[in-house]
């Protein structure tokens, strides 16, 4: 595994825009336990990624036992509980992008980059993952890269998109 | 003449926005309903329309809201469920995308009908896009006075929230989705209990598809005689197929439910890729049974495909051409399973991870005649052994795939490799 900047906020604390957002977020439901899927969310996009200090943090402000916020995080794919490249690059390859050619995509994602799949680059810009259905099939291969998806994908589309992202 | 009704102005860009769908009538049906209608008038409507769940189970709509108890103190959730995730599915993005306010209409007569005051709308991890295009219409319904308190004068009160999954295909079961709901691993429940009498937070709750309630606001605007009168009556109505694969033009069309699947994939998709032959079309996603090209002259509605043994489930149909290796297609499909097994029930999570093992073994060559009948046996030690249907889902491939399919498996083992050299 490549290695990563892991540098991280002196203490883990929400910004303000940060704090809002939590409040808002408590209000839709009964308890604060169900909220978690949401602020792990907001979390991962305030600090990047899932450390245990951000777990720490999330269960003393919802009041939850740590074990019970990392249970919640251990059972998702898309929390990273280590540091993602600042471009998270993922790669469907369940049945209808394969039968559209999705492992030519993975094949050249590696040679261009130089990381296996699950592998983060040297200075911290791209990691790559394959991922199960995309809910994307009839614009087979589909990739994601962040929020992002991009469709209907050759090896041509992928080098213009990798140009895009500085 | 069918006109499709749910995709109708997908393509427009401002369907997006709320004052585009309200001077198309968009909302007519939800203020009809909270102002001249009792909650059970609404249940009775969409029962005599035949809706049927387009989730992949079926199950008829206005049956379900009807298992909601009247007499109860506890509050009532409507769930719309936007986890979309069966491998060949990709309906309900289009109409979260395109037709948001179509969506949320159908979420909010939904949760009229079983007086919930508050509905969720749980959408997959992935579809970052489509949450916030939804919280967007939500905040434009609050702002129109259609959410909120008191709503129209009505004496309703309704609040609907965005919820994200975080990546985990078992959270498109209903109550995997609740638990997740509820901040938790996507474990399913056993039932009974059944959610319409403890669901979310231990309340009564209706779990719907997304275009299951998007069918609701034109059944309530159009009548239930209308929907019955396009396709089957049995289950009518107009319905997304989703095709993907090996052909020429891939997509989702909005067709009469029923419609032969002979004329989706060659009329409407444009016939197979690079004029190969077809090999096989799974009808429903991933997880139901395969189909021989003989058996595809068939009407894509639940009843006629449960008659030639597969299933309608989700309306994904892949399409495979001659050049595919189905070892390798059912090992792509079981690795699928095995990954998204949530761990729970032993049969399952134990299953899966052997049968994609041996199944590589057989793709690779280096398996046996004993191997194919052990992976049948496995199948069928997975299958209705499980609290979920996730272990079926991953059963029932493998028994047809051997079923209708025996000789490919058979011609890897006699050949020590793969005939097609196939590398999915």
């Amino acid at each position: 595994m490549a290695k990563q900047a892991t540098e991280r906020a002196e203490a883990v604390t929400f910004s303000e825009a940060g704090q809002r957002e939590l409040e808002a977020l408590l209000k839709r439901y009964p308890n604060k336990r169900a909220s978690l899927l949401m602020v792990l969310h907001l979390a991962q996009r305030e600090f990047g990624w899932i450390s245990q200090e951000v777990m720490k943090y999330i269960a003393e402000r919802l009041e939850l036992p740590y074990g019970d916020v990392y249970d919640t995080v251990s059972f998702y794919t898309m929390y990273h509980t280590r540091p993602a490249g600042k471009y998270h690059i993922q790669v469907c390859h369940t049945l209808s992008c394969a039968l559209r050619g999705a492992r030519h995509i993975c094949k050249h994602i590696e040679e261009k980059l130089g990381i296996k799949e699950g592998e983060v680059t040297e200075d911290g810009k791209f990691s790559f993952v394959k991922v199960e259905c995309l809910g994307s099939c009839g614009t087979a291969p589909v990739v994601q890269v962040n929020d992002d998806y991009h469709e209907n994908m050759t090896v041509e589309k992928l080098d213009q998109l990798l140009k895009t992202l500085k | 003449m069918f006109e499709p009704v749910l995709t109708k102005d997908i393509q427009i860009p401002d369907s997006q926005d709320i004052d585009y769908y309200l001077d198309r009538g968009g909302y007519e049906a939800f203020q009809k309903v909270v102002k001249s209608m009792a909650p059970d008038e609404v249940i009775d409507v969409v029962k005599a329309s035949n809706l049927r769940g387009r989730g992949g189970a079926g199950f008829p709509t206005g049956l379900k809201w009807n298992f909601v108890p009247k007499n109860t103190e506890k509050p009532h959730y409507l769930v719309n469920n936007a986890d979309e995730s069966e491998p060949g599915t990709f309906k309900d993005r289009l109409l979260l995308n395109g037709n948001p306010h179509l969506v949320l209409e159908g979420t909010m007569i939904g949760a009229f009908a079983i007086r919930a005051n508050v509905a969720y709308i749980y959408i997959r991890g992935e579809f970052v896009r489509e949450a916030r295009i939804m919280e967007k219409a939500i905040a434009q319904a609050y702002d129109k006075g259609f959410l909120g308190r008191n709503i129209l004068g009505s004496g309703y009160d309704l609040d609907v929230y965005v919820h994200r999954g975080a990546g985990a295909y078992i959270c498109g079961e209903e109550t995997g989705l609740l638990e997740s709901l509820e901040g938790k691993r996507g474990w399913p429940r056993i039932k009974p209990p059944f959610p319409a009498l403890e669901g979310l937070f231990r309340c009564p709750t209706i779990v719907n598809n997304v275009e299951t309630l998007s069918c609701v606001p034109f059944i309530i605007n159009r009548g239930a005689e209308w929907f019955k009168s396009i396709g089957p009556e049995r289950s009518p109505g107009p319905k997304l197929f989703c095709l993907s694969g090996h052909v020429k033009n891939p997509g989702v069309f909005e067709l009469p439910m029923g419609t032969n699947l002979k004329e989706i994939i060659f009329e409407h998709g444009g016939g197979l890729l690079n004029g190969k032959a077809l090999k096989a079309v799974i009808p429903g996603g991933s997880s139901v049974p395969i189909l021989h090209p003989e058996e595809i002259d068939v009407s894509m509605d639940f009843d006629s495909l449960a008659q030639i043994g597969s299933m309608l489930g989700s309306a994904g149909i892949i399409v495979m051409d001659e050049s595919t290796c189905l070892v390798d297609v059912l090992l792509n499909i079981t690795h699928f399973y095995q990954h998204e097994s949530c761990g729970q029930c032993t049969p399952c999570r134990e299953g899966t991870y052997w049968a994609e093992l041996v199944l590589r073994k057989i793709e690779h060559g280096k398996g046996s005649e004993k191997d194919i009948d052990m992976l049948e046996e496995m199948a069928r030690h997975i299958n209705f052994r499980t609290i979920c249907p996730l272990g079926d889902a991953a059963a029932m491939p493998i028994m047809s795939f051997l079923k209708k399919f025996r000789q490919e498996f058979e011609q890897h083992v006699q050949a020590g490799a793969c005939p097609l050299n196939s590398q999915l």
